[in-house]
């Protein structure tokens, strides 16, 4: 069976959980075979992780001459090798990153690229795509046609499976090129930890928009009482009130959870566009004529700040 | 300094988009327009060009790569303040890929280079509002030769050095890099100026020059459809969602039903 390659997303070694869905992906399509690019110490724990989750091999790669680097080096040593193991296919992350890295690699292996796969599937020797495209309002199928298939895959397009597989660890030296050590990382500020469930990987988001008028207390609290993530429309976000990262929409993160609750946000396209293959869908707002309303399962037309602090006492009640 | 600034012209995302029976996006029964993610790359050149000593000195060219209709998206981008636009147009080009487009883009940013000099900075939007892969930038790049620094929220030039914040998943990031490089830019980085009356007007006396592919050397056989490396193989429009129910929230209600909602789907 051919080796299918996963680029390991990790953070200071700590595998994150994508990288464990790209695997389950992976065994459709051939043997999982995962490329840890990291520090030397690092290693081990790496493999350990992703051996658990069913990698047969795992590539190691020694990071100290790139570190710091951005994506170009990366790029470079999929690239060799991919030359090396003609691989089936190589699944990244849809990351900003990992979406970099794949699209310079497409390039230097003259091979074609499927970003943002909501599924990936093996039909015959054939790799079918999922993606959902134009705000959510249409669903492809797509296939690559020459080279090894490059594949980013959302996160959430598979659930991880705790099976271990044979985590044969191999050290891989790949040559960077001058030309690659260019763009630097200057700094860094790791994310704070909120607490609460990461948005992408969310069960249950609850959001806010302008209609919260900047008190997201009602939002945090509904989303405590339920076990959710926060999430804020852009609106919310160009008025200082959340940061960036928790933005849901087209230039901010796509969601497809179990359950979506949309709280003072009136539902525009951009705003579709990150939450509108949501399972259940529930938005509350005070103007019942709000192009929210057209996607809902459940809606209340009313004020948000007298719905969800009451909502949210009676949910704490009945949990007991 | 030279900036070539790439500007996609899109469908409209507010129209009712859709696929032709080839699964190539429809561009001409759907309403266009300059992608807005590549307005605001056009608004981050025109401010590095206003901030730097002798903006005359700075030339600001838009390229499209596009059907005719495209011509509106290098237009806009002439209106807003851009000095010159180039609008690389070709039958051959129709339903290219990702591989196609970023192989027409480096050929035309090559022809800038060896008509004006270098093009210190290549910039594009974060994504486009059609394809939205966000990977054109990196391709270009790679095709180019050139480092990337890209889904910048910040952009802070000095001299031939740009620094850029970006907010990844993981941690927010300050990036540095030595022109030239591909830059691209997030709706993070500011709104995006409306055109002035005075730029409509002076919009009509700017240099715009179309292309075919003869006039960057690409081979009509190396872009289009029939030789993408990646193919759509079907479409299906989403099935409209059934109507939910709408309570109004009268003497505090709608908690109650709410909750009652969430309990039946079993959320609590
Ligand atoms: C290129 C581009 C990219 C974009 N990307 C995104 C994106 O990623 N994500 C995103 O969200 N948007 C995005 N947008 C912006 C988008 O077009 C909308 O402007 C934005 O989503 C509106 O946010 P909102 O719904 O919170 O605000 P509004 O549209 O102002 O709606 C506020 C709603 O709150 C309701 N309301 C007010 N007070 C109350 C109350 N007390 N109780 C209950 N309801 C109340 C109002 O009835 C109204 O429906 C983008 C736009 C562009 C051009
Ligand atoms: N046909 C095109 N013409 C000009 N610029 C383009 C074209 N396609 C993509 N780009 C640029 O590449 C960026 C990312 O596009 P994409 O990878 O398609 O999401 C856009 O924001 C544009 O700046």
């Amino acid at each position: 069976m051919s080796e299918v390659l996963v680029l390991i997303d990790h953070v200071d070694g700590a595998v994150r959980k994508p990288t464990y869905e790209l695997l389950a992906i992976a065994k459709r399509l051939g043997e999982p075979s995962a490329v840890f690019i990291g520090g030397a110490d690092q290693a081990a724990g790496a493999v350990e992780a992703v051996t658990k989750y069913g990698a047969a091999k795992v590539y190691t790669v020694e990071d100290t001459e790139i570190k710091g680097y951005l994506v170009a080096p990366k790029a470079e040593v999929l690239q060799q090798l991919a030359e090396k193991v003609s691989p089936a296919a190589i699944l990244i992350t849809s990351s900003a990153e990992g979406k970099e890295i794949a699209g310079r690699l497409a390039i230097k292996l003259g091979s074609g690229i499927i970003t943002d796969a909501v599924d990936v599937q093996a039909d015959g020797d054939t790799v079918v795509t999922t993606q959902s495209v134009f705000a959510g309002n249409f669903t492809v199928q797509a296939k690559v046609t020459r080279g090894t298939p490059i594949i980013t895959v959302k996160p959430n397009a598979a659930a991880p499976e705790e099976e271990a597989g044979a985590g044969a660890a191999e050290e891989f030296a790949a040559t960077i090129s001058d030309a690659a050590k260019t763009a630097q990382i200057v700094a860094s500020q790791p994310r704070k930890a909120t607490g609460r469930p990461e948005l992408t990987e969310a069960a249950i988001v609850v959001s806010g928009g302008r209609g919260t008028g900047g008190n997201f207390e009602p939002i945090e609290g509904l989303a405590d009482a339920l076990g959710a993530a926060v999430g804020a429309s852009r609106a919310a976000v160009d008025s200082g009130w959340m940061p960036h990262t928790f933005q849901v929409g087209q230039t901010g993160k796509t969601v497809s959870p179990q359950l979506y609750v949309a709280n003072g946000i009136s539902g525009a396209i951009q705003h579709r566009a990150g939450m509108q293959t949501s399972k259940t869908i529930i938005a509350v707002n005070k103007d019942d004529e709000a192009p929210i309303f057209e996607l809902v399962d459940f809606g209340v037309v009313g004020d948000l700040h007298a719905v969800l602090p009451a909502a949210t006492e009676a949910i704490n009640q009945r949990k007991g | 300094m030279n900036i070539v600034v790439c500007v996609k012209h899109v469908p409209d995302a507010t129209a009712d988009r859709r696929f032709e029976s080839d699964n190539t996006v429809d561009r001409v029964g759907v309403d266009g327009l300059l992608s807005e993610l590549d307005e605001y790359a056009v608004e981050q050149a025109l401010q590095i060009k206003e901030k730097s000593e002798n903006p005359a000195d700075v030339t600001i060219t838009a390229l499209c790569v596009g059907p005719e209709k495209a011509l509106d998206a290098v237009r806009k981008a002439l209106q807003m303040g851009a000095d010159e636009g180039i609008h690389v147009s070709d039958e051959a080009i129709a339903g290219s890929d990702y591989a196609a487009t970023s192989l027409v883009l480096a050929k035309a940013v090559e022809k800038i280079v060896a008509d004006k000099g270098q093009a210190d900075l290549v910039m594009c939007g974060m994504a486009s509002t059609d394809a939205s892969g966000s990977v054109v930038p990196a391709m270009l790049a790679e095709r180019l030769n050139l480092p990337q620094v890209t889904f910048a929220s910040v952009v802070e030039t000095q001299g031939d050095q740009v620094r850029i914040k970006r907010d990844g998943d993981t941690a927010t990031e300050v990036i540095g890099g030595t022109m030239p490089l591909v830059l691209s830019v997030t709706d993070q980085t500011g709104e995006a100026r409306y055109p002035s009356f005075k730029g409509i007007m002076a919009a009509k006396k700017k240099p715009l020059q179309t292309w075919s592919l003869s006039d960057i050397g690409v081979d009509a056989g190396e872009v289009g459809l029939s030789v993408a490396w990646s193919e759509v193989v079907d479409t299906t429009a989403r099935p409209p969602r059934t109507a939910g129910e709408i309570v109004k929230d009268e003497d505090g209600s709608g908690a109650g039903a709410l909750t009652d909602f969430l309990a039946s789907k079993k959320f609590i």
